[in-house]
């Protein structure tokens, strides 16, 4: 450090500044406007019957290991309550339905495939990205395992392999994406039986789910779940039995991500706030290096003796 | 006082504790290369991370602090006089960062895409923010280490005798990076504070993103700030801590001067951290979760109870000028940001569906404490061969 004379400071401290101004990059914020043509679908949790073909299309249609289609008709699995894993991209739970024990109420889950996802704006290298048809997909090649976009999501969806050592994926329902490009529907909303899965532009999609809420407002409870949830989300439900008792978390209507991109955008605006106190360390060093010229004597004086650290 | 190796005998009963402690480590992370993440550990979908990030990671991070606080004092405020305690320190932090960015490499599932960060971009994450600025970090400390490799070789290079055609050559290079670094070394210490703020505030970012799967004692949006000033008042304790025991364990005569004028500057530090923490508490009113008295309510009251003892402690000048009343003093401080980032990170994480309570395995336990262990190996190494640790010159002349 004593070697140092004021000009090279200068000098140096100004290729400091200039190298950071250098490498700022405007960062994309997650709140770009959405196509109006993005997809919705919603489950009508009074049509289902809780026939898991879907779960089964799903395996296929992703590659997963699927047992026999008739194994699907054993409703023992029903009894415990099941989330989507490593195995399984969605899967359907059966709730009680007070009202009429007869017919019990079977909810889908899967990824809600978010306006604002939280993943996304989580994801360490954007290996998750939300396209303009709406949906959320993972990105193998860009992915490195470290599971922040479970620790981000506020339906728990994504699952990791915790089994494998080399080339682990993060899981969770595409929407049918490679479906899609070939003009196909998603896997389980081919297959439903009922038509308890409807497909179409969100904005459709939830005209329908208003009708029918407003039709039967005997039967539903007047809610869509996931209309305003983290601020809207591509999947919809619409029920007989309040979301909080069918295992939906209870969710307020801003933007998942919100406040942490606030923070993250407030940190680093533009980098203004690193490079001020850059040049503010920088100030403070230079004033407190010149009143403290006597000490810096003191040391040379060491080092000239032969032993003295520099730094 | 200057800096010298110190000449002391590596082996003794502690290192061969500490060496099987490492070793039985490694075998846990080898089982974990061998067959995942989920063989070692008790990491489940509802909960994605455990003690490997809440512990190695965000404490590592917190604790290594003592590389950044020391070097704002000594060589920012140019505070010559405490000069000494800038080496220790530094050693801590570029060996503790070493270690963190290892604990990464071990928690990420893909390890071998660990650089992908470097070359894809996502602005908006806070952990984008953490992994550029730890990676840069590293490398500032690194640099800001080579000093001490430069002094401990120049005019010394000895080069086995089939390749002793070099140590002119290698002597010329280490003295013009020496020349190089001395005129350049501000560009990268003013660096390593800049880094220092921004990656310890975001890693308290990290997890306002969890939303309300967090528990409100501890989701605030002035996360960052607290973990960024918790990271501050950790950092001298952290130094003092260090010397104490580096002296018990060498048989150094502490450097209660400069130790004592360190411990009287924590106490304020640590006034404005409980400011801030019971200011949030009271603004948010999340006072009412305290009195449930809960898990999450008990370690809530543990850290904070720590870090309000040890205010009152380094408040007291009886404190600051014994040894002992330093080491434990430190020790609380230590104690209650470490307890700190575990609640952030592992207690306050508590999402709607979660069957399987965490805690981590006996396998999470084992490479955390065995990773520990290595990285005072590595120090008590280092500080032997390099001149790292100022003593007296009688001292030096003793041992030698």
């Amino acid at each position: 450090m004593k070697n140092l004379n004021r000009r090279d400071f200068f000098k140096s401290a100004a290729l400091g500044v200039s190298l950071t101004v250098l490498g700022t990059s405007k960062a994309k914020g997650s709140d770009k406007m959405l196509s109006d043509d993005r997809l919705g679908i919603l489950v009508d949790t009074d049509v289902c019957v809780g026939c898991r073909h879907c779960e089964w299309a799903c395996r296929v249609a992703h590659n997963l290991p699927t047992p026999d289609l008739d194994n699907y008709s054993d409703n023992s699995v029903f009894k415990e309550y099941r989330r989507p894993d490593a195995g399984s991209l969605t899967v359907v739970n059966k709730f009680e339905n007070e009202k009429n024990p007869l017919l019990p109420i079977h909810v889908k889950v899967q990824c809600m495939h978010c306006e604002r996802p939280a993943c996304v704006s989580a994801c360490i290298v954007g290996a998750l990205t939300k396209g303009d048809d709406g949906s959320v997909v993972w990105d193998d090649d860009k992915c490195i395992g470290c599971r922040y976009c479970m620790v981000a999501c506020p339906f728990q969806i994504p699952t990791y392999d915790y089994d494998r050592s080399i080339d682990p994926h993060i899981r969770k329902c595409d929407l049918c994406t490679d479906r899609r490009k070939n003009d196909e529907l998603p896997a389980c909303v081919n297959i439903c039986p009922n038509e308890a899965l409807l497909f179409g532009k969100r904005d459709a999609v939830l005209a329908v789910a208003k009708t029918r809420v407003k039709r039967k407002s005997d039967v539903y409870v007047n809610h869509i779940y996931g209309e305003h949830e983290v601020g809207g989300t591509s999947w919809m439900y619409i029920a007989r039995k309040s979301f909080d008792k069918l295992n939906m978390p209870h969710l307020a209507a801003n933007p998942a991500p919100g406040i942490s991109e606030s923070i993250q955008h407030g940190i680093f605006a533009y980098f203004v706030p690193p490079v001020t106190l850059y040049a503010l360390l920088g100030t403070i060093m230079w004033i407190t290096k010149r009143r403290s010229g006597d000490d810096d004597e003191l040391i040379s004086d060491e080092e000239e003796k032969g032993k003295g650290g520099k730094l | 006082m200057i800096p010298a190796p110190i000449k002391y005998k590596f082996i003794t009963p502690g290192v061969i504790f500490l060496i099987l402690i490492a070793l039985n480590g490694l075998v846990f992370l080898a089982i974990r290369f061998i067959s995942g993440i989920g063989a070692v550990t008790n990491l489940d979908n509802a909960t994605p991370w455990g003690l490997w990030i809440g512990v190695d990671v965000a404490a590592g991070v917190a604790l290594a602090a003592g590389g950044f606080t020391s070097a704002a004092l000594g060589h920012i405020m140019h505070r010559e006089e405490y000069h000494s305690i800038v080496r220790p320190a530094l050693l801590t932090a570029m060996l503790g960062y070493t270690f963190v960015a290892f604990a990464v490499f071990v928690d990420i599932g893909r390890f071998y895409f660990i650089w992908h960060p470097l070359i894809m971009w996502n602005g908006n994450s806070a952990l984008f923010e953490v992994g550029i600025c730890v990676m840069i970090y590293v490398t500032v400390l690194y640099i800001e280490f080579f000093p001490m490799v430069t002094e401990k070789f120049i005019g010394r290079v000895n080069f086995p005798q089939f390749l002793d055609f070099l140590n002119k050559p290698v002597d010329m290079i280490l003295r013009y990076l020496d020349s190089r670094l001395s005129a350049t070394m501000f560009i990268f210490i003013i660096a390593g504070v800049v880094l220092s703020t921004l990656h310890q505030s975001s890693l308290g970012t990290l997890m306002v993103i969890a939303g309300q799967k967090m528990h409100p004692l501890w989701q605030t949006p002035i996360l960052p700030l607290l973990f960024l000033l918790s990271a501050i008042s950790v950092g001298f304790p952290m130094v003092i801590f260090e010397s104490l025991i580096a002296s018990r364990s060498f048989k150094l005569k502490p450097e209660m001067k400069i130790l004592s004028r360190l411990g009287r500057m924590i106490g304020p530090i640590l006034g404005v951290y409980l400011a801030f923490k019971i200011g949030d508490i009271f603004i948010r009113e999340t006072f009412k979760y305290i009195v449930i008295f809960d898990t999450a309510a008990w370690m809530f009251i543990v850290e904070m109870a720590l870090m309000m003892i040890a205010f009152a402690l380094f408040l007291s000048r009886k404190v600051t000028r014994s040894p002992l009343g330093l080491f434990i003093a430190s020790s609380f401080v230590i104690a209650g940001v470490l307890i700190n980032r575990m609640n952030n990170f592992i207690i306050a994480y508590n999402p709607f569906y979660n069957p399987v309570k965490y805690f981590p395995s006996f396998g999470e336990i084992s490479v955390t404490i065995g990773c520990i262990a290595l990285l005072v190996l590595v120090y008590r190494a280092i500080v032997m061969y390099f001149p790292v640790i100022s003593q007296e010159k009688r001292e030096i002349i003793r041992k030698i």
